[in-house]
């Protein structure tokens, strides 16, 4: 068992003839993950590493049965993609792009909670189940098969979670980047849900950062609906207000959204927060 | 990216929005032209990237050019919040009888543009959601169908506004969410929206403005990204932008190079853990990215050493999809380029790694020294700089 992606999942892959939707593909189906196709308007009909080519996403739903897809299009394309992906009923779209504009976002969300599609991202590393199906960018070879969930923020900050997890013999039932941008698909709520339903998990790793109210939601979520232990990191702790820290959302605007909120709301409800990432497996076996 | 008081009110105008006929001043002679163009009572007022000009003493009245010229000169140079005053906004004096606050944002946890007002304009608006948030009426706007007219209606009744200022108060409401849409901005603020009597007539101003432009949006906008004034950022934040690095200078001594702005800040505040005692931490967030390039790396080193503040450098790769070896040559190429004598600490870890550590000691730098984890990394760059002291 997994949240999300899978033995089950079939990927179709949305910028398939781009470079990094290429070389991402290749890893993916290096991995293991059953993708399906590739979509990219005007090369409908051609091939790229063994897959069929469509000109929409909704002709290669209806060919290949899709029922997830990967966005690896540029920023002033990727909310089209998304918005496409909803209209072709695809179940899970993971958006890796960075630098969506904002309003481009809110309009998308607002599309998307009238629709039974689930967005992950944008500006994230995307998923992976260990052993199963990597929907994304992070590196297979990082993790293991195991009882702990990771949510996180951050891309390279979860890769060293991950890795400190493994390199101690820890093993992940699934990784969920759920990205950087103020406003994006999925929120630590949705996914710490499923880790709590998920029989295989037993805990859970969130990674957060300055910026906005999330991980405050996660705390109080927490505190009422999850009874699996949870260990959190928040990055940013030096960081200086009015300025964005690489993502979109990591901005600390007036006294919201600091480190040092999150960390005590956070350790309120009873989650371990560790200091450093390699803290981490520390905390996860006590 | 802010604009100016000056830039937001002349987009404001743009869609509509009536705002004073001032202009800026570069020097005190120019205020006192502007001035007596202007005839009577004038408003000097800084313009500069910080809050706080009113208290700063940033904004004068004057009674007439003269004392235009000479607030001006006082003005002009002034620090607000170490930022140097370089240009005045000269606006005509106006007959206010009462203030209005009008602002469009992002609201980030309902995940739609949000509409405010309150008849308590004027003043600092977080001071007055601390002490009355009921002053403040808030209405979230769908971005599919935009602002309506109804909406507007609930914000105008709410406020207590006066029925024969309806008419204008929905105009400026729909030019200022019309202009929130059009310039993908993330916040437009008239704070005073204020009711002035002229010629005998009752009318609503925006006498101050505040624009705040989502810079994943300046890419379609390029008539606002020529209103970027960067006399007022660090020379090492601009280096950056233009090399596509993401960097926010801070004041501490180590120098960090790091892929991924979660793990960039992680390597921050793990310099911060172990120097605090010594008065060490970062100098600097630097986020290479995915790619980190060899010209990227190298432009990350220079922007890093221009910082005279840094003593050590840390550099803390993750090599997912980045390549460790690939990384390696970049630093390599870079040593060669930006030739430095300060301390190095390395860490490359994840794909690759062994090609790329090797790559590192086949090329005998002296000044090296590798790590493990981030945590001796760290441990290593405090060290580092206390020796250097």
């Amino acid at each position: 068992m997994a949240i999300l992606v899978d033995k089950n999942t079939k990927l179709v892959v949305q910028g398939i003839t781009g470079k990094q939707g290429r070389f991402h593909a290749q890893q993916m189906i290096e991995y293991g993950t059953n993708v399906v196709g590739g979509v990219r308007a005007g090369k409908g009909g051609e091939w790229v590493l063994g897959k069929p080519v469509f000109d929409t996403v909704k002709a290669a739903r209806e060919a290949t049965g899709a029922n997830c897809s990967i966005i690896y299009v540029p920023a002033e394309g990727a909310a089209d993609a998304v918005l496409e992906a909803i209209d072709a009923e695809i179940e899970l779209i993971v958006c890796i792009t960075e630098g969506i504009p904002i309003q481009d976002m809110m309009k998308v969300r607002a599309i998307l909670d009238t629709s039974n599609s689930r967005l992950i991202g944008a500006n994230c590393p995307g998923l992976l189940t260990p052993g199963q199906a990597k929907v994304g960018i992070m590196p297979g070879y990082i993790a293991t098969p195991g009882p702990i969930g990771v949510v996180s923020k951050s891309g390279t900050l979860t890769y060293e979670a991950v890795y400190a997890l493994t390199q101690r013999g820890i093993g992940q039932t699934t990784c969920v980047g759920i990205g950087g941008d103020p406003i994006n698909g999925t929120s630590f709520l949705d996914v710490l849900q499923m880790f709590e339903e998920d029989p295989n998990t037993e805990k859970v790793v969130l990674i957060g950062e300055i910026g906005g109210t999330d991980e405050q939601k996660a705390a109080d979520f927490i505190d009422k609906h999850m009874t699996k232990p949870v260990v959190a990191f928040i990055a940013g702790q030096r960081a200086p207000a009015g300025k964005t820290m690489g993502h979109a959302g990591a901005l600390v605007e007036g006294n919201v959204g600091t480190a040092a909120e999150k960390i005590e709301k956070l350790k309120s409800v009873g989650v371990k927060v560790a200091s450093y990432p390699e803290q981490i497996p520390d905390l996860i076996m006590q | 990216m802010n604009l100016h008081e000056y830039q937001a009110k002349l987009r404001f105008a743009e869609f509509g929005i009536p705002v004073p006929r001032g202009k800026v001043a570069f020097n005190a002679n120019e205020a006192y032209e502007i001035a007596k163009e202007l005839g009577g009572v004038t408003v000097v007022k800084a313009q500069v990237h910080s809050g706080g000009r009113g208290k700063a003493g940033g904004v004068k009245v004057a009674k007439n050019p003269d004392e235009a010229r000479e607030h001006a000169s006082k003005i002009l140079g002034m620090d607000i919040k170490s930022h140097t005053v370089n240009k005045v906004l000269i606006d005509p004096g106006a007959n206010i009888k009462g203030e209005i606050y009008l602002a469009v944002t992002n609201d980030r946890a309902a995940r739609k543009p949000l509409i405010m007002a309150s008849s308590e304009g004027g003043m600092d608006i977080e001071e007055v959601n601390r002490t009355a948030p009921e002053k403040i009426i808030r209405i979230h706007i769908n971005p599919l169908i935009g602002l309506r007219s109804y909406q507007i209606t609930e914000l105008a009744s709410g406020i207590n506004l006066p029925h024969d200022l309806w008419k204008q108060f929905e105009k400026i409401a729909l030019g200022l969410y019309e202009c929130y849409a059009a310039s993908d901005a993330t916040l437009c603020e008239i704070n005073p929206l204020a009711v002035v009597e002229e010629y005998g007539q009752t009318i609503l101003k925006a006498l101050d403005g505040k624009m705040t432009i989502d810079g994943n949006g300046l890419g379609r906008h390029p008539e606002l990204e020529a209103l970027r004034d960067t006399s007022e950022e660090p020379q090492e934040e601009i280096t950056a932008r233009e090399s596509d690095l993401s960097y926010v200078k801070l004041d501490g001594q180590i120098g960090c190079m790091v892929n991924g702005a979660g793990l960039a800040m992680a390597t921050m505040d793990m310099t911060a853990h172990f120097g605090e005692q010594y008065g060490i931490g970062p100098a600097n967030f630097l986020d290479v990215g995915g790619g980190a390039d060899p010209e990227q790396v190298a432009a990350a080193l220079r922007i890093i050493l221009s910082d005279k503040n840094v003593k050590t450098i840390l550099i803390n790769i993750f090599g997912g999809i980045t390549r460790c070896d690939d990384v390696a040559r970049g630093i390599i190429t870079a040593m060669s380029e930006v030739p430095t004598q300060l301390p190095i600490i390395v860490r490359l870890i994840g794909t690759n790694q062994e090609e790329g550590l090797a790559i590192i000691n086949s090329a005998n730098l002296t000044n090296m020294t590798g790590a493990k984890t981030l945590y001796e990394a760290a441990q290593k760059a405090v060290e580092a700089v206390r020796g250097a002291k």
